[in-house]
């Protein structure tokens, strides 16, 4: 297999309270292929966009990276700072924000937030930047693009405005992006044409994207692999087919049994018993061990190994267990 | 915009017919003329002569329509302590307030502005938080208190700067500038920092708070997200956002600049209007306190109807809105 766009190691987030060190993220390990969608999946809090923020370099101070490596196309660039960083960011890495009504400058014309993005990053003239910021918006299905790349935000839709928050991550042509919960902010119909459009130009250009959503839904309909996140840890790392029919983590198992599937009728939803742990009370072991149902001494007591593709992070995980 | 720009002006009139009213109204009770301009040696003849000359026998409703009528053509009668046209004794004083005025308010603007983008970008630097402690000094002291201060040093201590008036004016066709002279070049330093520095310090806080609100917003995290160089993030994306409230502002801080200049004036005896009206009261010269109060009030009205009209070419949501709905 080729090398992967994105490959993080260990990586942990730390963030110094009045409690002590939190930390958001805690010993996370995945890659992404160049065209792969890998989904990030957990509930709030769980460090899914604070993973994101680590590797485009802006986590909010006094966050930081402690441990760990981030690398990207065969450079390391955890320890990159100031204006290293700032040219990795548009160029390599692209980011698409939760809320497409905020993400956009409402007093810059559309046209020249592209403009302006592109020429801080390639070397082409202000012309050229002028014809592919009408070529980027047609990409994302703006009709009459020539028309409203001199439009401003508010004259647009969520769902449009989302669209060119898209070409606007894309338009330097990013090896990876990193979009962070791109359509929990929109209209259920919107989102799925969203999701096809953001898979459809991450293939076709073989851009490894990152997709943190909490939606199942979303994760089943765009990603190839998925990595389900719990109290900053990685609980479970595989295929996607593999993880949503039969998941090896309870905490997986859980996550599935509770999303609700109209094919399922009205029968009561399936809960997982208390609530994630605060970070500043991570529990011993296991993570996860107060609220599962197959916790034994040994979860609580002994940390459970780092998982790589295809495993859970589990001492007894669950076999060929069916969700429905 | 046009149907906008004309209610607005509209509206401003209305505003300045009130104002009129009111200022009228009220300097009927500040005290008799008469006793001024006649003195102790009068006769019951002279005050009913006098009195039926200047029309103050009439009854007050006639004579505010005089006044009014008579303002719309720019004649507001005559200075009961000068014996001259009020319209010709402010213009001559006009240029010396709006010359201190203008040079105080682009003082306060420049350094405002520049002052609050640096002290939100920098917000926790060492520099960044000894200007906003010093510039409680400028907030909290009074205007006459930083006149004196200065004068006490630049006027009595070093003698570099000249205490009090204009110094040498140029007259350049009806108006007289102290602009093209050394002497009054100088003259204007002092009264212009005291007047501006108060206007100064206000926006120079306000823009620091608009902006350190503004760098917090989504657009600009998704800028820096697009890799774009601190500057176009701070100047292009966060100051332009910043400044559609700070306009409000700066444009109610340059009425206010004019209407300050008296305090001012009135340390440094510098000879415009807001000294014209502090003698003017003292003689109860009625036709000068309100062709001053008019003339305010005017440059306030018209002050606001610049700012509505500047927020047109600036926030295009409101161009959207306004044109769209009318």
């Amino acid at each position: 297999m080729a090398d992967p766009v994105l490959s993080i190691r260990d990586l942990s987030v730390e963030i110094p309270t009045r409690h002590g060190i939190v930390r958001p993220v805690d010993g996370v390990s995945y890659d992404i292929q160049a065209g792969e969608i890998l989904g990030i999946v957990g509930e709030s809090g769980a460090g899914k966009s604070m993973a994101g923020n680590a590797v485009i370099g802006l986590l909010n101070p006094p966050a930081h990276i402690s441990k760990g490596e981030i690398w990207l196309n065969g450079q390391r660039i955890d320890h990159l700072k100031g204006d290293a960083m700032r040219r990795l960011r548009g160029k390599e890495i692209g980011m698409v924000f939760q809320d497409p009504l905020t993400s956009l400058n409402p007093l810059l014309r559309i046209g020249d937030q592209l403009i302006e993005t592109m020429l801080t990053h390639l070397p082409i003239s202000r012309t050229e930047a002028e014809k592919r910021a009408v070529a980027a918006l047609e990409e994302v299905g703006i009709p009459g693009a020539a028309a409203r790349v001199n439009s401003y935000p508010h004259e647009f839709s969520g769902g449009m405005r989302q669209r060119v928050v898209i070409a606007l991550a894309l338009c330097a042509e990013p090896s990876l992006v990193i979009a962070d919960e791109p359509t929990t902010a929109l209209d259920v119909s919107v989102q799925a044409q969203i999701i096809a459009l953001l898979r459809r130009l991450c293939r076709d250009r073989g851009t490894a994207v990152m997709l943190i959503t909490h939606d199942m839904g979303v994760i089943a309909e765009a990603t190839d692999r998925v990595a389900v996140m719990y109290a900053g840890r990685l609980a479970e790392l595989g295929p996607v087919r593999d993880v949503l029919t039969h998941p090896q983590h309870p905490y997986t198992h859980g996550l599935m049994a509770s999303t609700p599937l109209a094919s399922q009728g009205k029968s009561r939803l399936h809960q997982i018993p208390g609530a994630m742990p605060r970070l500043d009370a991570v529990p011993d072991g296991c993570a996860f061990n107060p609220r599962c149902p197959h916790a034994t001494d040994k979860c609580r007591q002994a940390p459970v190994p780092r998982v790589s593709n295809g495993q859970a992070a589990c001492w007894y995980p669950l076999v060929d267990e069916k969700v429905i | 915009m046009l149907a906008y720009t004309i209610r607005r002006v509209g509206q401003s009139a209305l505003v300045l017919l009130i104002v009129g009213l009111v200022a009228f109204a009220m300097f009927r009770f500040v005290g008799d003329p008469i006793d001024n301009m006649l003195g102790q040696e009068r006769t019951a003849e002279d005050i009913e002569r006098l009195r039926a000359q200047l029309g103050l026998d009439q009854p007050f409703v006639v004579q505010y329509y005089k006044f009014l009528e008579g303002a719309v053509q720019g004649n507001f009668g005559v200075s009961y302590r000068q014996g001259r046209p009020v319209a010709e004794i402010l213009l001559e004083r006009a240029p010396a307030t709006l010359e201190l005025a203008a040079v105080s308010g682009i003082l306060a603007i420049l350094f405002g502005i520049a002052l609050g983008v640096f002290t939100a970008i920098r917000r926790d630097g060492v520099l960044a938080n000894a200007i906003m402690s010093v510039s409680l000094i400028g907030v909290s002291l009074p205007t006459f208190l930083i006149g004196i201060l200065l004068i006490y040093l630049f006027s009595v201590e070093l003698g570099w700067l000249p205490s009090f008036g204009r110094g040498e004016t140029v007259d350049l066709g009806g108006w007289s500038t102290g602009f093209l002279t050394e002497s009054g070049l100088k003259a204007l330093i002092l009264p212009s920092i005291t007047l501006g520095l108060y206007q100064m310090t206000l926006i120079m806080r306000l823009v620091r708070s608009e902006m350190l609100e503004v760098l917090r917003q989504d657009y600009i995290r998704f800028a820096r997200a697009r890799g774009l160089r601190d500057r176009a993030v701070n100047f292009r994306h966060a100051l332009k956002n910043t400044m559609v409230p700070v306009i409000t502002v700066i444009g109610l801080q340059l009425g206010a600049i004019i209407a300050f200049a008296i305090i001012t004036e009135t340390v440094f005896q510098w000879p415009g209007v807001g000294l014209l009206f502090i003698n003017a009261i003292q003689f109860v010269d009625i036709p000068v306190m309100a062709a001053y109060l008019m003339l305010i009030s005017v440059m306030f009205v018209g002050i606001n109807l610049l700012v509505d009209i500047l927020y047109f070419f600036i926030d295009p949501r409101l161009r959207a809105e306004r044109s769209g709905g009318h």
